[in-house]
């Protein structure tokens, strides 16, 4: 008895051990995962002008198709990477709405020019004044928004072919075939 | 040289100092205290683990921000912290409410206190059962004094 008692802590140990290991060994496993508050509700109220035309957007004038909201900007080096899939996307019908989240206008317009433009409508959010009311803490991020206006899923990273078909699409088709 | 290992001592056991750029003025003392006390509390949803005080994360700067301002236009703690919560979630409280997934975070002091409680009271037990020694009857004081004689 004596004996088994001084392999206690290995046991604990390896038990320990044995479900650190089989955590990591998750594939859903993202310490970083911060699962979004806003999933359910509506696209909060706001009023942002556009980057590159005149007058003033709020949520009641965009809400009524299933659209993607994705947040961008030019500091934002992951863009940059994600920009031509956008692009690819856009060609392919899907809707884009642009946030610019905590960037400068004619920077964004540069870019825009030069990397092609996949958004419909391209808010400008030099503040972060929509971007905290959504929940952005990084981009890119991206929306997934009914045609009620509710945001249904919410990606943060890069959208990539992976990304689109595995997560994305199958609850795009989902919302597109709701009334 | 021991001055060298002080000084080495001294940087491996420094406390990191989480300095804040920006300062913001409060309109009065209380401001300031609730301030100091919410942005310790609040964690930054961008970092694993750190408040919103020891961060440098743009998001970090901007709920500082928009904390200074909440707190400059007189709202209460409660209001500021549900705020946060629909925006970001649970994850900004650094004490979480009591549910299913943080039920572990809650229970898991209580229980080991409770197994230590065990440990303690095992242990005591254990003394006193090694503790039951009878007093020598007479051969034996007869032995112990024969054996004292011989050895001394």
């Amino acid at each position: 008895m004596e004996r088994v008692k001084l392999f206690i802590p290995l046991i604990v140990f390896a038990i320990l051990a044995g479900v650190f290991f089989q955590v990591l060994n998750t594939d859903d496993y993202n310490p970083q995962d911060l699962p979004s508050a806003l999933i359910g509700q509506t696209l909060p109220e706001f009023s942002l002008s556009q980057l590159d035309k005149e007058g003033l957007i709020n949520e009641k004038s965009i809400i009524g198709e299933v659209m993607l909201l994705n947040v961008w900007a030019t500091w934002c080096i992951s863009c940059r990477v994600e920009h031509a899939f956008l692009n690819q996307l856009k060609d392919e019908g899907v809707k884009i709405i642009g946030l610019d989240y905590k960037d400068e206008d004619d920077k964004a317009n540069q870019w825009l020019q030069k990397l092609g433009n996949p958004y419909v409508i391209n808010l400008s959010d030099p503040q972060g004044k929509l971007g905290l009311d959504l929940g952005v803490y990084g981009a890119p991020e991206t929306y997934l928004i009914d045609k009620s206006g509710i945001i249904r899923y919410k990606h943060v990273g890069v959208i990539d072919d992976a990304v689109w078909q595995e997560k994305l699409q199958p609850l795009y088709q989902i919302l597109m075939s709701e009334k | 040289m021991i001055k060298n290992t002080f000084i080495a001592l001294l940087v491996v056991f420094s406390v990191n100092l989480h300095a804040v750029i920006e300062t913001y003025q409060f309109s009065d003392a209380k401001g300031r205290i609730r301030y100091q006390t919410l942005v310790d509390e609040l964690r930054c949803p961008k970092c694993q683990n750190q408040n919103l005080s020891g961060s440098n994360s743009p998001i970090a700067k901007d709920l500082r921000r928009e904390l200074h301002r909440m707190i400059e236009a007189g709202q209460g703690d409660e209001a500021i912290k549900t705020f946060m919560v629909k925006r970001y979630g649970n994850f900004v409280l650094y004490r979480p409410p009591l549910d299913k997934n943080t039920l572990a975070l809650w229970a898991t002091p209580i229980i080991l206190l409770f197994l230590a409680l065990l440990f303690v009271v095992f242990l005591r037990k254990k003394q006193n059962k090694d503790d039951n020694s009878q007093p020598l009857n007479d051969s034996e004081k007869e032995k112990l004094a024969q054996l004292l004689k011989t050895y001394s």
